[in-house]
């Protein structure tokens, strides 16, 4: 009969350290963390369990659990593995979500059973407007915002004439709309490329005969990587200024290096920010990771940080949502980026820069914040959100 | 639509084709010779990739990039036609299909595990940094050089192919692969050699690439499908095909690409031009792949049985 006394030894000891620890807060962590769009939601999961881990393990003082999860950017997995959070593992909240298209699938999945969703990259147009709902709370932005900050700057420089190219799909069709609705000039053309193409070297040769004041593009991950080197060898670099929006970021420079110096990108966080939030945080990312973080890694370690002081505020009782919900809302921690709080859709209100790739301190190929033409700049699509 | 631009797209459109061929050359010997579908030949171009990538961050030199390159894919092809593909030989095209996608997915997630799944620097030789002028417009002064080395490689390939005698082993094995090995050729020896052959133009062709495009994982799968549109094109197991059929469909989509959005624009709306146009000029080479089959099924230029 040994192994019943090791049974119930053992069950002894699981009910003494059950009894004697405070049950984890389970969090559920998904991203694209395969293919080529990993280094995005590597980022995401990087930043974040870095606060976890500085915090022993906890976030406001009380012991977390995260459960991680790959999207594999398919939506019918990411839809699966949301289930599966929620079913069996029972998570309260769920972070991460790194595109649009997965954020579409699972957002009225996950807040329509009231766990809280905090959203640290993809920020799509309707779940910002008449779909947004109490539980989402977006550490990063809406999508068009990266957009218009960069018409913005177009109009500071006066460019009368500019090409937009992006690749053929819906998020590209969105960032050439975010850039013209700030935009004053004329957006001369507009050029889709296959989602696949990565040689763009007969859509380079006509922008070179049309020769225009500017190149406004959208080339995420690997497109960018081949686009900006394209473009400096067909001599463009230099000649024609070559604005954009998630081209040139830390999941790209690294491939891109001196190729992408001068490049200009708008989004609300760059790795110069010198704030003692901002400053901690990137030290401690490269001293961790030997990389300089990205906005991804950015917009999640925020992520953590409002969890943090959220679960903080509510002591660990995230079942009580109305609470929980007005203490994410307060949004009361000191974000990498100076200014931030929440608008009545759950994104946030937030100053947006504008970027040149050049070498910092270090020599190392990074962003060089150039100018912040939109202040405190809200989403266009809040007026249609409900919430008050 | 000035000339000078119509020249600089057509330069585009042969340098693309010079690419094509390099992969199509490998592709179609082995499908042609061996009867043998390999999927993971874009896998090779990958390799290629990022050997030349590996060496060139380690040393700096494109040279030694591209030396180290082209000889370890020839390398890892033989070694991956020996381990794995040898026993395939005598399935049917399915199974082949099917290993050989496997063996896609285990080169992605390889090259994700030892190098990571973002992209890899890479910059063309100093001199070829720049852009030549071409009345008024520039040209990117590396993709002259990949074409000039993708002709030289047509070149050599024309000679060992029609003047050596390993060549018209390779020749006879497309057309008559019994007769060869009746006559005490080593055919065993001979696929090996084919394949390595076929790796190596694979490995040239993905570190020339190499500064251009993004070198990462997943990158051989959209190259892989027009190689395959170009074997189909020019005819199976014809290097003459895939010469021809390359400079075709790397035309075709470039022309298409560069010039079909904006004659569209000339009787259609803007908004449905700028919809339209990519769409449909991203079909065209599939388009004349179906016409060329409905017409000449066997390709444009096929295999001469004498």
């Amino acid at each position: 009969m040994k192994w019943v006394k090791t049974f119930a030894a053992i069950c002894a000891a699981a009910a003494v350290s059950g009894a004697g620890a405070q049950a984890p807060i389970k969090i559920g962590f998904m991203a694209e963390l395969s293919g080529p769009q990993a280094p995005l939601g590597q980022d995401q999961y990087d930043a974040f369990m870095m606060v976890v881990e500085q915090n022993g393990g906890k976030l406001g003082g009380v012991p977390v659990q995260v459960i991680k999860e790959d999207s594999q950017l398919k939506p019918e997995v990411a839809t699966q593995l949301v289930d599966k959070l929620i079913e069996k593992d029972k998570v309260p909240i769920i972070t991460g979500i790194t595109f649009s298209n997965v954020m579409m699938a699972v957002h009225k999945k996950i807040t329509d059973q009231e766990v809280f969703l905090i959203g640290s990259n993809a920020g799509p147009a309707p779940i910002a407007g008449a779909q947004c709902s109490p539980y989402t709370f977006i550490t990063s932005w809406q999508n068009d915002n990266q957009a218009e900050v960069v018409g913005e700057y177009a109009n500071q420089k006066g460019y009368k004439r500019v090409i937009g190219m992006a690749p053929n799909y819906q998020a590209g069709k969105d960032f050439i709309a975010g850039f013209k609705r700030n935009y004053k000039g004329e957006v001369i053309d507009e050029i889709y490329t296959p989602l696949n193409q990565l040689d763009f070297s007969a859509e380079l040769a006509q922008v070179a005969a049309k020769n225009p004041d500017a190149v406004y593009v959208f080339y995420p991950g690997g497109l960018g990587v081949s686009f900006v080197r394209q473009y400096k060898q067909a001599g463009l670099a230099g000649k024609v200024p070559l604005l954009s929006t998630s081209t040139t970021d830390g999941s790209t420079l690294p491939a891109q290096k001196d190729d992408a110096l001068g490049v200009i990108s708008g989004t609300f966080w760059g790795p110069d920010f010198n704030n003692p939030a901002n400053r901690k945080f990137v030290d401690d990312f490269e001293k961790k990771y030997n990389r300089i973080p990205s906005q991804y890694a950015a917009q999640s370690y925020d992520a953590a940080l409002l969890l943090d002081s959220a679960i903080g505020k509510v002591k660990g009782n995230v079942a009580d949502k109305k609470a929980f919900q007005a203490a994410l809302k307060a949004a009361d921690f000191k974000s990498v980026r100076g200014n931030f709080k929440f608008n009545t859709n759950g994104f946030p209100i937030q100053d947006q820069y504008v970027f040149e790739v050049a070498k910092d301190a270090k020599g190392r190929v990074s962003l060089k914040t150039i100018g912040s033409p939109l202040k405190d700049h809200k989403d266009a699509y809040h007026t249609q959100c409900k919430l008050s | 639509m000035t000339t000078g631009l119509f020249f600089v797209q057509a330069l585009n459109g042969l340098q693309l084709g010079i690419l094509l061929f390099l992969l199509a050359a490998g592709l179609t010997l082995v499908f042609g010779i061996m009867n043998f579908v390999n999927l993971a030949h874009g896998s090779l171009y990958m390799m290629g990739a990022y050997f030349g990538a590996a060496t060139f961050n380690a040393t700096g030199s494109f040279v030694l990039a591209g030396s180290v390159a082209v000889p370890a894919t020839m390398l890892l092809g033989v070694v991956v036609e020996r381990i794995a593909l040898i026993r395939l030989y005598h399935r049917d095209h399915l199974d082949q299909v099917l290993a050989t996608f496997g063996l896609i997915l285990f080169f992605n997630e390889l090259v994700r595990i030892v190098w990571g799944p973002g992209a890899q620097f890479m910059s063309p030789p100093e001199v070829l940094s720049g852009s030549v002028d071409l009345f008024g417009l520039r040209y990117p002064a590396y993709r002259f050089a990949i074409i000039a080395v993708g002709l030289v490689v047509a070149a050599g390939l024309y000679v060992l192919i029609h003047r050596t005698r390993v060549g018209m082993l390779i020749r006879a094995g497309a057309t008559h692969p019994d007769i060869v090995a009746a006559l005490g050729v080593n055919v065993r020896r001979l696929n090996t050699l084919v394949f390595g052959l076929g790796a190596g133009l694979a490995g040239l062709a993905g570190v020339m690439a190499g500064p251009i495009l993004s070198v990462q994982p997943g990158m051989g799968e959209p190259i892989l499908i027009l190689t395959l549109v170009v074997i189909v094109t020019g005819g199976i197991g014809s290097i003459r095909g895939a010469f021809y059929g390359a400079l075709i469909v790397g035309t075709v989509d470039t022309i298409g690409r560069a010039f079909l959005p904006t004659i569209l624009r000339e009787f259609l709306e803007r908004s449905l031009a700028q919809a339209a146009g990519p769409a449909i000029a991203s079909m065209l080479i599939y388009v004349l792949m179906a016409v060329v089959l409905a017409i000449r099924p066997q390709g444009l230029f096929p295999v001469r049985h004498a």
